[in-house]
């Protein structure tokens, strides 16, 4: 029973940190531009078919290294040529453009790779379990949670001690004041879209590395991280990463209990979030 | 003039409608896709009463609109083979999950409000997906059909004539179109719009807004549900997908190329939506990617609407 329990939780810890890495992304553009990035998980995907398709050159540490950032510059492109264009409207537009664009990427990744699930290999040493006891521990999934918290952590750096980072947390209280400043805000809001495309590459080349390859893998990612967010509270990164950590562990301590409701309880959560503090766990008060 | 202009526009809307089956197959249509379009007009419409008059972004209307569509599914398969009944319950059925979803999520505002529909919406869609020994899960909930409605005198097949069904959803639309519109000419729905045109005046005046929003979002439910019931019948079949977010994307994608300020602006905009879906997905195989390019485009060349173009046009 302790060992189901642990299991869990070490799975939930998994899951949670994807959604904080997805939910980080979505959340820095939020925060930033005021969009809704619903083609987060159509990054993921572009993420993990990118290193797909580098492996063979550059092997798996080449691609882990590579693809986010190659997904991060498709990002940036899309972010130019489209997105760029509705700052300022009604956010009605913004979400309307990325849901069309998380059409296209499904259907075109879809229509590059094949609609059938691929393989994804990982180095043998890290696939193996660590222990006998600990079956279920494999080195892969240790080497994730390591890898997403230094991950999380150089991002809380470059957010609190570079000047990139002080101007995002600048321009997500007050934009208009930091274009006053001389901050070039439109540099600014497409390096920060990049940086949150970024994390969403990374979590799809680690995604696929448990999961496999499918046109829709950000699909079953992308509403939980939209709940990290929630429950974390709008406007505060912290608050996120707390949300995605929680709303993944207790998913995983449902699954030992009642594992049809591993699903449901995320929506439960959110729900009591909502009625006892409408803001999120450490949202700022009258912000939305 | 204006008025006379806008009694001829109605009766021009209601007089196509009511010929559609005369007229649709002479130019390439069928009746099933005017049953399609009206209904889809219909959920459409029936999210621009929050969308378009109140100003308030919901992103998951499939919710309201799966939960009519299995409600009315359900009690023809497992309560009992009645039409109007399972109309009845499909509509109660969404509109009481919207009632109690309501107080959680009218504190919020804007992009947070739509977040909140969206992930609310999702909820349903795993309900369906999961528990498919009473839903049918991913499949589908099949083995049921739609029943003839007996009047007593006389019975109607809308069961295997396809004019009577469209004749029935047309009469449902007009109840529901025409309900919204008294609605929204009434001292109720100017409040909607002044909370629409200055949240915070109309606070000033002592508008209970959220109870306001609340209402507006139980009625834009309820339409929508409706709208959901006649789909699980026009296909007698309903799956997951009709509550998924994609459906509710659709629906504000047909409002906004209708044109979201006006009341007729989605029924333009559904037409449009479906005959180029019915068209592109029997030539391509792609046409995800289409669907997804024309979101794109409409976004950025068209966000005004048909209506929003036309009204600007006559003005200058």
């Amino acid at each position: 029973m302790t060992q189901l329990l642990i299991f869990n939780v070490v799975n939930g810890l998994i899951i949670g940190a994807f959604y904080a890495l997805m939910a980080l992304g979505l959340s820095l553009i939020l925060n930033l531009s005021g969009v809704i990035n619903f083609a987060h998980g159509g990054f993921l995907a572009i993420g993990g078919y990118i290193a797909y398709t580098l492996v063979p050159y550059f092997g798996f540490w080449g691609a882990l290294v590579l693809a986010p950032i190659l997904t991060a510059f498709i990002g940036i492109l899309i972010e130019r040529v489209l997105i760029r264009r509705l700052y300022g409207r009604d956010p009605l537009y913004s979400l309307l453009l990325t849901f069309g664009l998380a059409f296209m990427i499904e259907d075109g990744t879809r229509f590059i790779w094949g609609a059938q699930s691929l393989p994804f290999q990982i180095p043998e040493w890290l696939a193996a379990p660590l222990s006998n006891e600990l079956f279920f521990l494999t080195g892969y999934r240790v080497f994730m949670m390591v890898l997403v918290a230094a991950v999380v952590l150089a991002l809380f750096l470059i957010l609190s001690r570079s000047r990139l980072g002080l101007r995002i947390r600048a321009g997500t209280l007050d934009l208009e004041t930091v274009s006053v400043l001389g901050v070039n805000v439109r540099v600014l809001r497409n390096l920060n879209f990049g940086l949150g495309i970024y994390l969403a590459g990374l979590a799809g080349v680690l995604a696929v590395g448990m999961l496999g390859l499918q046109p829709n893998i950000g699909d079953s990612l992308i509403m939980p991280s939209f709940i990290a967010i929630i429950v974390g509270g709008l406007g505060s990164l912290p608050g996120t990463l707390l949300g995605g950590i929680l709303i993944g562990v207790a998913s995983g301590i449902t699954t030992v209990f009642f594992p049809s409701a591993s699903e449901a309880v995320i929506y439960v959560m959110m729900a009591a979030v909502l009625i006892v503090r409408p803001r999120g766990l450490l949202g700022e008060e009258g912000r939305f | 003039m204006y008025r006379l202009d806008k009694r001829a526009a109605d009766a021009m809307i209601w007089l196509l409608l009511l010929s559609a089956p005369f007229w649709l197959p002479l130019i390439g249509g069928y009746t099933e896709l005017g049953s399609r379009v009206l209904i889809y007009a219909l959920a459409a419409m029936a999210l621009n009463f929050l969308l378009g008059f109140t100003g308030v972004l919901s992103f998951g209307h499939a919710a309201y609109f799966g939960l009519g569509a299995y409600g009315a599914a359900m009690t023809i398969k497992y309560l009992a083979p009645s039409t109007p009944l399972a109309i009845l319950d499909g509509v109660v059925v969404g509109t009481v999950a919207a009632a109690l979803i309501g107080p959680m999520i009218v504190r919020l505002r804007g992009v947070y409000f739509a977040m909140c529909t969206i992930a609310f919406g999702q909820v349903f869609f795993f309900i369906a997906f999961q528990w498919s020994s009473v839903t049918g899960g991913d499949d589908g909930l099949t083995a049921w059909h739609r029943m003839p409605i007996d009047l007593g005198f006389t019975s109607i097949d809308i069961l295997n004539d396809n004019k009577s069904f469209y004749y029935l959803a047309l009469a449902m639309f007009a109840v529901a179109a025409g309900v919204m519109g008294w609605l929204l000419r009434s001292p109720f729905g100017r409040t909607l719009l002044a909370i629409r045109e200055n949240e915070r005046r109309a606070r000033f005046l002592g508008i209970p807004v959220d109870r306001h929003i609340w209402m507006s979002w139980v009625i834009s439910c309820c339409f929508a549900s409706l709208a959901g019931t006649l789909y699980a019948l026009l296909n007698d079949f309903v799956d997951p997908r009709a509550l998924r977010w994609d459906q509710s994307g659709t629906f504000v994608i047909m409002t906004v190329l209708g044109g979201m300020r006006s009341f007729w602006g989605p029924l333009i905009g559904a037409a449009i939506f479906l005959v180029l879906q019915d068209q592109l997905s029997s030539h391509t195989q792609n046409w995800e990617s289409f669907i997804g390019l024309f979101f794109v485009l409409v976004v950025l060349f068209f966000p005004r609407g048909v209506l929003g173009l036309i009204k600007r046009k006559t003005t200058q």
